[in-house]
């Protein structure tokens, strides 16, 4: 199988290796088409956005103003703060120059001359490696002023990093831009969208990293034999990252509609101890859990996984083997969205600080099936009623969770499953709710 | 005590402008080289950035506040970031924290009394893949057992 984002070319992330392998022909390509003819391409290639929506890349971008009374920006979107999530840093250290190209391609085709790559502070290492190839890139004359010159082109563009600071709501695309521009990160409320009033007021669009790392190869080796690899309706590769309870975790670069048991078992290389599976989270952990007794068969791409009750999401496979304490990680889960709850919407602040407390009850052997219900009650209550999709990454893990292992949920508060408490730890800065009981 | 950037520093904020349309928009970046230079975020810090970038006090105030990695006060020379969300928890993130803890002798967000170590417990970094992880100040160190992590703490303890 032919990989698209992260090929296995030794030293790729060198400008002379991508170039040598094809590197900067496709932004080439580009600028002798019409930014609509690349729309067009990248609509019809059915590249679907990797950053947690799958939302039709080429579509999102149709949707820019074609007046040039304002500047437009591109937003690449290098957040990566989903818990289960590890993807894009391997692009900013192994293809990098990709990336690149294809923020350049993005930029000339919805008419942007400038773009923010946003990497979560904490990637100090990645941020790095990524200046150092945009260095590389600039020196070359293939990204800012010199463009023109390189390309024969009047199209120029500049590139730069913004780097995070610590809040996995900065992923979401209106903090981001808000974060870019030296507010506090808090969501705004949409409408208006970004492609009419983003960054300061300007149409914007935003981008997941491995979005537009698949640009190149897009423009480069066609649309159609994108669209034909993988799932017709979500085609392409995915970069599934593994973690958990499995022998080998990583990230694997596969084809859409891989099966999830392909990946733990031929992949992932199983579960240590040959033990089985009690949980996988198929997309990062907001995205509903799905039984381990029920994965046979279930493909890995939007429409599938849709269809299996969960979400594709980031892509980031979490897998709990039979002995695992749900509750905990349920708790766990939990209070990391109560921690990035921006606290602007009540049900959010509110919901959030309820649901880790009444887990933190049963987690301390006091619940009762009642507060089943409370948290399924809870966590209904904050989905579609806030701001940003927070709110659901915050409710959907606790409803189906609890909903779909509503018999171990229920062994746990009529202490039918006795679990050894291990850890007493008290945490999470600013946070109040310990986990286990003291 | 009055804080003014080194000229050094200066010229990286001057950089740092020419990237935004706005002042305000660099404001991440100079509270990074704020905290690099003062070694933590004081008031002084932030009535200095304010200046720079012509905006108040308060907008600054609000920015540090929002974001985990501006710290209010002084943390250790080397800081301990042990991550325990879920993917980390899995494969032992908890008992790493819980190791870090007893071996340094303080709790999170403090820091020990030689001003050699703090320790934080954080969200999930990136590193899912290769749990558990530590953070120390900007570097990662992942796939950690028990043992490994008191060759980190002793090695640091060494260099000190
Ligand atoms: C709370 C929250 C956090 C998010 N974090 C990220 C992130 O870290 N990276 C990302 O690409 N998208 C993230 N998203 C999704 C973005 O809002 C946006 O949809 C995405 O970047 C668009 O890119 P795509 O269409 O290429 O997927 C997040 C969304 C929410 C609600
Ligand atoms: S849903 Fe939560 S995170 Fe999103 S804006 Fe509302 S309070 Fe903030
Ligand atoms: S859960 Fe610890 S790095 Fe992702």
């Amino acid at each position: 199988m032919e990989k698209i984002v992260l090929p296995d070319i030794k030293d790729l992330h060198k400008i002379e290796v991508y170039k040598a392998n094809d590197g900067y022909t496709a932004i080439n390509k580009a600028l002798s088409q019409s930014p609509d003819d690349l729309i067009e391409q990248v609509k019809k290639s059915g590249l679907r956005g990797r950053g947690g929506a799958a939302f039709l890349a080429g579509l999102k971008w149709s949707f820019m103003p074609k007046t040039n009374d304002k500047p437009k920006y591109l937003c690449v979107n290098g957040d990566e703060s989903e818990p289960g999530s590890f993807k894009d840093r391997q692009i900013f250290e192994l293809n990098p120059h990709q990336l690149i190209e294809g923020t350049l391609i993005t930029c000339y085709a919805i008419g942007a001359k400038t773009a923010y790559v946003y990497i979560r502070g904490e990637y100090h290492k990645w941020i790095k490696l990524f200046q150092d190839a945009l260095d590389d890139a600039y020196e070359a004359g293939f990204v800012g002023e010199k463009m023109k010159e390189t390309f024969n082109t009047d199209f120029a563009c500049e590139i730069y990093i913004h780097k995070g600071a610590g809040a996995y709501i900065c992923g979401e695309e209106t903090s981001l831009m808000n974060s870019i521009e030296g507010q506090r990160g808090y969501p705004r409320v949409k409408p208006p969208f970004p492609a009419q009033n983003g960054l300061w007021g300007c149409p914007t669009t935003i981008n997941n990293v491995e979005t537009i790392a698949n640009v190149p190869k897009i423009i480069n080796k066609g649309w159609e034999w994108f669209s034909k690899i993988g799932e017709p309706k979500h085609p392409g590769t995915i970069l599934f990252g593994i973690s958990g309870h499995v022998n080998n975790p990583g990230v694997y670069e596969l084809p859409s509609g891989t099966l999830l048991t392909d990946i733990i078992y031929k992949y992932a290389g199983g579960i240590p101890g040959d033990k089985k599976i009690l949980c996988v989270i198929p997309g990062g952990s907001s995205m509903p859990p799905l039984r381990g007794d029920g994965i046979e068969g279930v493909k890995m791409d939007a429409e599938s996984l849709k269809a299996a009750g969960s979400s594709i999401g980031t892509g980031g496979i979490i897998v709990m083997d039979e002995d695992t304490d749900l509750v905990k990680v349920l708790a766990r889960i939990a209070k990391f969205y109560y921690h990035e709850s921006c606290g602007q919407c009540t049900p959010c602040r509110e919901g959030t600080s309820w649901l880790v407390r009444l887990l933190d009850r049963i987690g301390q052997g006091n619940g009762s099936s009642h507060d089943l219900d409370m948290l399924i009650d809870v966590a209904s209550n904050i989905e579609g009623n806030t701001i940003c999709a927070l709110g659901e990454a915050a409710a959907w893990p606790v409803r189906f969770m609890v909903s779909r292992f509503r018999d171990y949920f229920e062994k746990r508060v009529k202490k039918e499953i006795v679990l050894p408490v291990k850890n007493k730890v008290h945490s999470m800065r600013d946070t109040a709710f310990p986990l286990d009981s003291p | 005590m009055e804080f003014k950037f080194t000229p050094g520093n200066q010229a990286k904020i001057n950089d740092t402008l020419k990237k935004y349309p706005t002042k305000k928009a660099a404001v991440m970046s100079v509270l990074f080289l704020g905290q690099e230079q003062n070694g933590w975020i004081s008031k002084e810090v932030m009535k200095e950035i304010a200046s720079v970038l012509e905006i108040t006090e308060e907008e600054v105030f609000g920015v540090v506040t929002f974001y985990t990695m501006f710290y209010e006060k002084p943390m250790g020379k080397n800081h301990l970031q042990v991550c325990t969300n879920v993917s980390c928890m899995l494969r032992g993130g908890y008992e790493i924290f819980i190791q870090v803890k007893e071996k340094l002798g303080i709790d999170n967000m403090e820091v020990t009394e030689d001003k050699n170590f703090s320790l934080e417990e954080v969200e999930c970094m990136g590193s899912c893949g290769t749990a558990p992880m530590i953070a120390v100040n900007e570097d990662y160190y992942e796939n950690l057992n028990a043992d490994k992590v008191n060759e980190i703490i002793e090695s640091l303890r060494q260099k000190n």
